[in-house]
């Protein structure tokens, strides 16, 4: 339980919240039709073809969000190219960021 | 002026250091641009130490006709040499590391080009 | 002598000495030289408790090495007091005792997986955790280089320590370049620190530095920031933590994350500690940029990832960029910034959060390195091309790994979402859009585990597996329970762990009246 200025967290309501949730599943699923038959209704039509075994159709980890990252293709791009495992990007990066804050703390002197 | 130029030596130092670091490609050569910041830092840290007219903090070898008691204000404190030579045995030790790393690196790559050695990317 | 004083130099002694004592016992035997790991590692446990026990009850203590008191000088007539002081407060007995917690859980965990070069194993591991307590007892710049240097040393020895593999090397060979040259420019500030003020003493410093900054304090200033924040893996200066998470074995990963987070503490010692009121205003909000930009790199780059533990690897980094940006909020308001933020003091709640954050983050991303490197342990395999249908055979595994997982994404009722909610509703405060990308990055990584677990655990079963080693089940089931535990009564840490650790980030001026009396 949080309880501070404005912010209210209790895993109690979280768990009524699943209970009833939990609930309104059950129901949905009591309206399934009584007359389904295992075996021979549970197998996916393929036009007649005869269904490949499981593990040669099992779709692995690497094309999982294959569709994400090609509609972003711009942006991994760039992506790519700045993790580009080159030791000297890495330290390169902190020469950046040091000579960034050193513009800003100083320049920001000058003008104000 | 002439005080400034151990300060000045400091900035060339790691100047140079970090132009290895970002531009060369050998690891080996990545390696002695680390070096050479390194020396650039323990460089300074001596620097800031040095007082003039000052003597070593050691009280049974005074120089003649010195007492002893005249001597905290005469004496350097020797901190930054302290700090200087905890630093060295770090530097050796990290150098040690790099160049073991290397070897191996050289063993299992067949070269020390820091473009061919980013199997790990992305 | 009364060894309740002694604590702090004890808690550095123990397996400073274990350490060097590692190699001669594994001669003899292998078991006596677990044995005696564990158990030096078990004292440095239990007189840590009891230390953080005592800072709790008396405050802030001090223990000044070589005299009784931290002021006191040698000769009488010098000016300067120049000594190591070990200072604890509240922040440093949370960071310690989490570091050793997840200390000795990793090595319980590597007692599975260690077969041979163990003698090499364990010395490299005590030192690892000697430079990260000493890091956090430490109340002296220069002691934090050295610590620094000695973590950074034996971390990238143990993240090569599988040399056979190609990779590994190359991932310890970039993390040791990288430790150095920012460990040097740390050893640079110290240096500017020590010309300026002829001081090494992070409170007398602090107690220097006063008001205005000059220019020297101002370069001091950016060195430590940006050398610390490369450290604590900060995007864009994360590109090593990936590499080194990634190919680290088993435990180390683990091990790993908490000595960021001592990078991460010290950044929060200069920032608070020893600059507090005069730090400049940019540095809130540079800590807040570069928080969302580690969110945001680390879900988007972790979605591409094939290597398993690579891929938690981006989501750690991600983890590190809530803590940034709750605690760049926080320090923003600490320093005036944002003013409906400061009058609601919102900001008190946000360094809450960023704090017990950091708590969450290494028990949920530890979780998942456990669990992957009991899978690459039983498997052999690393690849999520490769991997699938292991729930079949590893029942326990894929059930922790859903925990961890959940907990990483910020799912009730796990202690990730506890944390995750209090950062949400307080970073508000300083700009809705913070929130917002925070929450967006929240839903990607659920994304992604999404994938990591559908390419592990579920489908057919395609090859014969066992479950994992007893001690790695036993360590996964620990961290686990802690997770769910710690979700369901996140006050208990709040009240005793993080709000200390708050109020000692905010009161600075006891961190330096206890040293400068």
């Amino acid at each position: 339980m949080i309880e501070s200025v404005e912010i209210y967290w209790n895993p109690l309501v979280w768990l009524i919240a699943f209970i009833v949730i939990a609930i309104v599943a059950y129901i949905i699923r009591a309206f399934g039709k009584k007359e389904h038959k295992k075996g021979e209704q549970a197998k996916p039509f393929l036009s007649g073809v005869e269904e490949p075994s499981k593990e040669a159709v099992h779709v692995r980890g690497g094309n999982v969000y294959w569709g994400f990252v090609e509609a972003l293709k711009g942006y991994y791009g760039a992506m790519k190219k700045m993790h580009s495992g080159r030791v000297n990007d890495y330290v390169a990066w902190f020469v950046v960021i040091a000579s960034i804050l050193f513009v800003v703390l100083f320049a920001l002197e000058a003008i104000l | 002026m002439i005080y400034n130029l151990p300060f000045l030596t400091v900035v060339a130092l790691i100047a140079i250091g970090m132009y290895a670091m970002l531009f060369k490609k050998n690891l080996i050569k990545i390696a002695i641009g680390l070096t050479i910041v390194e020396s650039g830092v323990n460089l300074f840290l001596i620097t800031l130490g040095y007082r003039e007219g000052g003597i070593a903090p050691i009280f049974t070898n005074l120089p003649p006709g010195m007492s002893p008691e005249e001597i905290p204000e005469k004496m350097v404190l020797p901190v930054p040499q302290a700090l200087t030579l905890t630093s060295i045995v770090i530097g050796v030790a990290v150098l040690a590391l790099i160049l073991s790393l290397a070897i191996r690196i050289y063993r299992h790559y067949g070269t020390l080009n820091a473009e061919e050695v980013r199997r790990l990317k992305e | 002598m009364n060894l309740m004083e002694h604590l702090p130099a004890l808690i550095i002694a123990i397996p400073l000495i274990t350490a060097f004592l590692t190699p001669l016992v594994d001669r003899a035997s292998k078991k006596a030289r677990n044995v005696l790991v564990f158990i030096s590692l078990l004292i440095t446990f239990i007189l840590v408790v009891l230390l953080v026990q005592r800072v709790f009850d008396k405050g802030i203590i001090t223990y000044v090495m070589g005299a009784s008191n931290p002021t006191e000088t040698i000769p009488k007539q010098a000016a300067v007091p120049i000594r190591i002081v070990l200072e604890i407060d509240g922040l440093s007995a949370f960071m310690l005792l989490i570091s050793i917690f997840i200390s000795f859980i990793g090595l319980i965990y590597s007692f599975a997986h260690i077969k041979e070069g163990g003698g090499r194993f364990y010395t490299l591991f005590l030192l690892m955790v000697v430079g990260m307590i000493g890091m956090e007892l430490t109340g002296d710049l220069f002691n934090l280089f050295v610590f620094l240097e000695i973590l950074s040393i034996s971390s990238a020895a143990l993240i090569a320590f599988e040399f056979k593999r190609a990779t590994t090397i190359e991932a310890g060979i970039k993390y040791i370049i990288i430790s150095s040259i920012s460990a040097l420019f740390v050893l640079f500030a110290v240096g500017l620190f020590y010309g300026e003020y002829d001081l090494l003493n992070m409170a007398a410093i602090a107690n220097e530095i006063g008001g205005a900054l000059s220019h020297i304090d101002k370069i001091a200033l950016i060195l430590l920031f940006s050398a610390f924040a490369m450290k604590a893996g900060i995007a864009p200066m994360h590109m090593w933590m990936p590499d080194a998470y990634g190919e680290a074995p088993g435990a180390i990963s683990m091990v790993l994350i908490a000595t960021t987070q001592a990078s991460l503490y010290a950044l929060l010692r200069v920032c608070f500690t020893i600059y507090n009121e005069a730090l400049h205003v940019v540095f809130p909000i540079a800590l807040i940029l570069l928080g969302l930009a580690s969110i945001f790199i680390g879900v988007t780059m972790a979605l591409l990832q094939d290597d398993i533990k690579r891929l938690i690897a981006y989501a750690a980094v991600a983890e590190v960029g809530y803590i940034v940006l709750a605690i760049g909020a926080g320090l923003y308001g600490f320093l005036g910034g944002g003013d409906k933020f400061a009058s609601l003091e919102m900001w008190k709640v946000a360094l809450k959060g960023g704090i017990f954050h950091i708590f969450n983050d290494v028990l949920d991303i530890g979780l998942l390195f456990l669990v992957a490197g009991g899978i690459i342990y039983v498997t052999k395999e690393r690849s999520l091309n490769k991997l699938g249908g292991l729930a079949h055979s590893m029942k326990y595994s894929s059930i922790l790994f859903l925990i961890g997982l959940a907990a990483v994404a910020g799912l009730p009722p796990m202690n990730g979402f506890a944390s995750k909610i209090i950062i949400y509703e307080s970073i508000y405060g300083v700009s809705p859009i913070l929130s917002i990308v925070a929450i967006l990055a929240s839903i990607v990584m659920l994304a992604i585990f999404v994938k990591i677990f559908h390419a592990i655990f579920t489908g057919p079963k395609l090859a014969e597996h066992g479950e994992v080693p007893k001690y790695m089940l036993a360590s996964m089931i620990v961290l686990a329970g802690l997770i769910i535990f710690f979700g369901l009564f996140p006050d208990i840490v709040l009240k005793n762990l993080v709000n200390p650790a708050v109020n000692a980030l905010m009161e600075y001026g006891k961190y330096i009246s206890a040293v400068m009396g």
